[in-house]
């Protein structure tokens, strides 16, 4: 065995995966952040509420209808995603001829409110929600113990981000969602509704926090403010990525959860201020963010 | 993009102007009467809210810039001013102007870092490096986590006006505030002022004009942030403490709250809005647990319905500039 | 200002019988945690078991009168410390009860100390009430960290687990516990092998528990506090690390927070608590009627610990007829000695510390909990005169001078 900077490797090769299990949310959550921005130009704060409610609802099916994980994992995105549309009709689509500033603040407030019904009602110390059966236990690579739930989340999450990417950037409705962000009328004059479409796209966005929740559910505790510290972490890797590509969103989620899993073993007392500072450093030097198309 | 607000009335002709002044008077004749009504501590916790919201207005406002992040330097000068008044012996007066310092170098190098991007990536990027000098907060020994600096000494004003006598300390937070307040609208009415409205108007024209409009932001930032740090040292004198509740993003919130509510650009609302969320949280006691839904109710409400505000709807209704 | 009185209903209503003997009239707050991280563990239920205390005592002393309200502090000294100048000022409380968070019950304490009034800390941990910051005006009721940290690093050690791995919150009251217990460990002949201190409110912390895991200690000691434990002990059990031979120590855990848990992840978690509602006849009675108060919910020892704190004071108060002066009433209450149906027969020092036995705790299994709220076995007593700081270690300026 050899050792980097003093830390055994196999203890880095450990973190260095943890790290990527981590990632895994922030790239699932920004690239939410992305798909949304890229059609309505909101930055939608309630993001983080929505990530809760998704690990919420798991614990709600799981507690009053008997239905486990894996329903879950599909009926929990579908609901908070419904949700998140009868949001957008009720309360975004007024806002999209206002200065951007106004969705920022209007999503803000809803996520106070999501978050603040839910600590009433459920307090604050958390809910428990049990690993599925089918992935209890874990693996012993030879360096770590890898619990099999952590390989799922890495290798689903994985998956999603692929299939948002492909379907987005590969496919005809990607197309008609990439034209109509750049030019609504134009779009509309082919006979696509474009709000409609805008709402779906909302609903689709919400829809993968809400994933990302129900994936955090076992893992992380359920709680009301689970969201609330993360979704500011997720906008930095925002702004670090630049909300320009899709792909960027990816990459740059991945990519900062390996930086932080690394600075956790090298410098643990900033592994919460990591990212900020990395934030800050990108932009001093590349102001438009790693994948950004300019400011 | 459009702008963030139509301003009521961009043209101050005379008459209109005067409407500031019976207003101005009003105000100041209401909070010299206020204390001998009203609970003290809690007209002096509004009026550090007020000059806190007031000069976080001077951004939104003034140059169209929302930092998601001003309690960044409420805080962190809280912080400072409690820790010289306690720690170095400070009399309060240098307590406060330390928190002010503070609150200056922080807003330099966050501004100059917020600026170099616009509109929604302006307030991500002031949000995040407040939460990232809140967890710095949070770890460093001399703010004491999550006890806070407790028991910071109110002292002797200017060596002689004894703070511990509420009433004394009001008078001094009053004065703090209307030297704030007045000293904001000085800089919107002056030559300054007219650029950074400009640059809120339209940036691309300012500049084509020759203006350096990174500086007149970064200017207008640094002044913001500064008396924001005005506003939290004062708040750590009256309240003798200084909290992590200070840094925390939810005070960030706070403040667009009560600028949202009074009206933003205008002179009064934050004020307004201050003295309306802070006597809210005081005053609703069986509401304690919705505080949160109740403060996101109101933005909700506001941007749909109300973006003027309670001050800004008032002066429309009249057609008068406030 | 802030008038928080609490929007509980019934709260405000002023307990009290035979208005017509009424002589003394004492008004008890209530300020806790009453919705947030600390709310299941003090909260409504403190109110509960204060109403309790009140009940039982009034119904004994027809000329005493007490009223009693209940406030929400946020775990906000800011929000905390005006609630009590408002209470002290405006509606004239004479003594504040329970106060979860150590950052806030320090702030009381300073408030409580200038107003000559009464303060009965039972949720706060900080020993340093009853150490550097100790007042005439207070009494530290229930527990503190130096007595969890003792209870459990000690026990731990004496039964083979002499070697520690630290996982630390990373700010002062964090760092406070993994000193005390530190010391404790090694003075007991353990061995503390490392640490590593992870941000507050941590969502992930399986990167510190790998560094756990691999310093091969046999005690992982938990120097943290509310959601972090809760996120450390779920996530070691997802590491394998209790079923890998190692166990956790939990220095500052609560009946409430092992119920969030639930028994399957939290099994095998050894615990120091001085109080547990399963215990005796006398716990099962008075958990019986709490419980009618909040049902389905278990009381845990900060509850109890208001109730004992309650039933106290208001004797000495009936003693002294009146609750004016905060110094003569807490001398008082040094001065007789404490005896009540759930902390049984103690005694106040004179640093204002409250002496009573502690208990090394263990999570059961699944299977070995019979019926809702059988959460632990006994591990062992410590016995009163064990179970807190010596006097003369606190440094309480009371004490030396």
């Amino acid at each position: 065995m050899f050792e980097i900077f003093g830390i055994p490797s196999q203890a880095l090769f450990g973190q260095l995966l943890i790290g990527l299990i981590n990632g895994s949310f922030y790239a699932l959550l920004s690239l939410g952040l992305a798909v949304i921005f890229g059609m309505l130009n909101i930055i939608n704060f309630t993001h983080g509420a929505q990530y809760m409610l998704g690990a919420f609802c798991a614990f709600f099916l799981l507690q009053y209808a008997g239905l486990g994980y894996w329903t879950a994992l599909i009926v929990a995105p579908l609901a908070v995603g419904i949700f998140g549309m009868i949001i957008e009709r009720l309360f975004l689509q007024w806002l999209y001829k206002l200065d951007h500033l106004y969705g920022l603040l209007l999503t803000f407030g809803l996520g106070l409110i999501i978050e603040g019904v839910f600590r009433n009602y459920f307090g604050s110390s958390g809910l428990p929600y049990r690993v599925p059966e089918s992935l209890q236990g874990g693996q012993n690579l030879g360096f770590m113990f890898l619990p099999n739930y952590r390989a799922w989340v890495i290798v689903f999450s994985l998956f999603v981000c692929l299939a948002t990417w492909f379907l987005i950037e590969r496919t005809r409705l990607g197309a008609y969602l990439r034209a109509a962000t750049e030019n609504p009328t134009l779009v509309r004059a082919f006979g696509i509704n474009v709000p409609r479409m805008i709402t779906l796209t909302y609903g689709f966005g919400v829809g993968l926090a809400a994933l990302a929740g129900v994936m955090a559910a076992p893992i992380y505790n359920v709680s009301p403010q689970m969201g609330a510290d993360l979704i500011i972490v997720v906008f930095a890797v925002v702004v670090i990525g630049g909300m320009g590509s899709i792909m960027g969103a990816i990459v740059t989620g991945f990519g900062l959860g390996v930086v932080e899993g690394l600075t956790k073993v090298f410098f643990p007392e900033a592994s919460n201020t990591v990212i900020f500072i990395i934030m800050a450093i990108v932009l001093l030097v590349r102001p438009a963010g790693l994948f950004g198309r300019g400011a | 993009m459009e702008r963030v607000l139509d301003p009521i009335a961009t043209s101050a002709d005379r008459p209109k102007a005067r409407a500031e002044v019976v207003a101005f008077v009003v105000m100041v004749a209401a909070l010299i009467v206020a204390p001998f009504f009203l609970y003290p501590l809690f007209l002096m916790q509004a009026l550090c809210f007020a000059l806190f919201a007031c000069a976080f207005n001077l951004l939104i406002g003034y140059v169209g810039l929302l930092s998601f992040g001003h309690a960044l330097y409420f805080g962190w000068a809280s912080y400072l001013a409690a820790h010289a008044a306690k720690i170095w012996g400070l009399p309060p007066e240098l307590a406060i102007l330390t928190g002010a310092a503070t609150a200056a170098v922080l807003g330099v190098m966050a501004g100059s870092l917020a600026i170099r991007r616009q509109g929604i990536y302006f307030a991500m990027i002031t949000l995040a490096l407040a939460q990232m000098m809140y967890f710095v907060a949070l770890q460093v020994p001399f703010t004491g986590g999550e006890d806070g600096i407790q028991a910071v000494p109110r002292g002797f004003m200017f060596g002689f006006l004894d703070l511990s006598n509420q009433m004394t300390m009001y008078a001094v937070v009053l004065v703090i505030f209307l030297a704030g307040f007045l000293f904001i609208h000085r800089i919107i009415n002056s030559p300054f002022g007219e650029v950074l409205k400009a640059i809120r108007e339209n940036e691309t024209r300012a500049v084509s004009l020759g203006y350096k409009t990174d500086r007149y932001k970064l200017a207008a930032f640094v002044l913001s942030a500064t008396l924001a740090g005005v506003a939290g040292g004062t708040k750590a004198i009256v309240f003798q403490l200084a909290s992590l509740t200070d840094v925390h993003w939810a005070m960030s919130g706070e403040v667009v709250l009560m600028t949202l509510v009074g009206g933003l650009g205008t002179v009064f609302g934050p004020v307004v809005g201050a003295f309306v969320i802070i006597a809210m949280q005081n005053y609703l006691s069986a509401f304690d647990q919705w505080v949160f839904v109740i403060q996101g109710v109101i933005f909700v409400v506001c941007v749909l319905l109300f973006r003027r505000g309670i001050v800004g709807e008032f002066a429309h209704l009249l057609r008068i500039k406030l | 200002m802030t008038r928080k009185i609490l929007g509980l209903a019934a709260l405000s209503a002023v307990l009290m019988s035979g208005t017509a003997f009424a002589q003394t009239t004492v008004k008890i707050g209530v300020l806790s945690d009453m919705s947030s991280l600390y709310s299941d563990i003090g909260g409504p239920g403190s109110v509960a078991a204060a109403k309790l205390a009140i009940a039982d005592f009034t119904a004994k002393n027809k000329d005493i009168k007490v009223e009693l309200i209940g406030g929400d502090h946020q775990n906000k000294p800011d929000v905390g410390s005006q609630i009590a100048n408002q209470w002290y000022d405006v509606d004239k409380v004479d003594a504040i009860v329970d106060t979860p968070n150590s950052g806030v019950a320090l702030a009381v304490n300073e408030i409580t100390r200038s107003k000559n009034k009464t303060f009965l800390v039972s949720g706060a941990a900080s020993s340093d009430l009853t150490g550097a910051k100790c007042s005439p005006n207070t009494i530290h009721w229930t527990y503190d960290t130096w007595n969890l940290a003792n209870g459990t690093g000690k026990a731990l050690v004496k039964t083979g687990g002499d070697t520690w791995f630290f996982l630390t919150a990373d700010y002062a009251f964090g760092h406070a516990l993994e000193r005390d217990t530190g010391a404790v460990v090694e003075a007991n002949g353990g061995k503390v092998l490392g640490k590593v201190r992870h941000p507050l409110n941590t969502n992930d912390f399986s990167s510190f528990l790998l560094q756990a895991q691999s310093s091969k200690a046999k005690v992982i000691g938990l120097a943290n506090a509310g959601g972090d434990t809760i996120n450390s002990i779920k996530q070691a059990a997802e590491f394998g690390i209790v079923k890998g031979g190692q166990s956790l120590a939990g220095l500052l855990v609560f009946a409430s927070d092992v119920a969030a848990l639930g028994l399957p992840t939290a099994q095998g978690l050894v615990l120091t608590e001085t109080w547990y509602w399963d215990l005796n006849d006398d716990n099962r009675a008075f958990t019986k009627r709490w419980q009618q108060e909040r049902p389905g919910k278990f009381p845990t020892m900060v509850q109890a610990g208001v109730y004992s704190a309650v039933t106290h004071y208001l004797k000495a108060v009936a003693e002294l007829k009146s609750a004016a002066d905060g110094k003569a009433v807490i001398a008082k209450m040094k001065a007789m000695p404490t005896d009540d149906p759930l902390f049984g027969k103690g005694e106040i020092r004179a640093d204002g510390r409250k002496i009573h036995p502690a208990y090394l705790l263990e999570v059961k299994k699944p299977e070995e909990s019979k019926y809702p709220g059988d959460f632990y076995k006994v591990r062992a007593t410590i016995p009163a005169a064990e179970a807190f700081r010596p006097l003369a270690d606190g440094k309480c300026p009371l004490v030396s001078g």
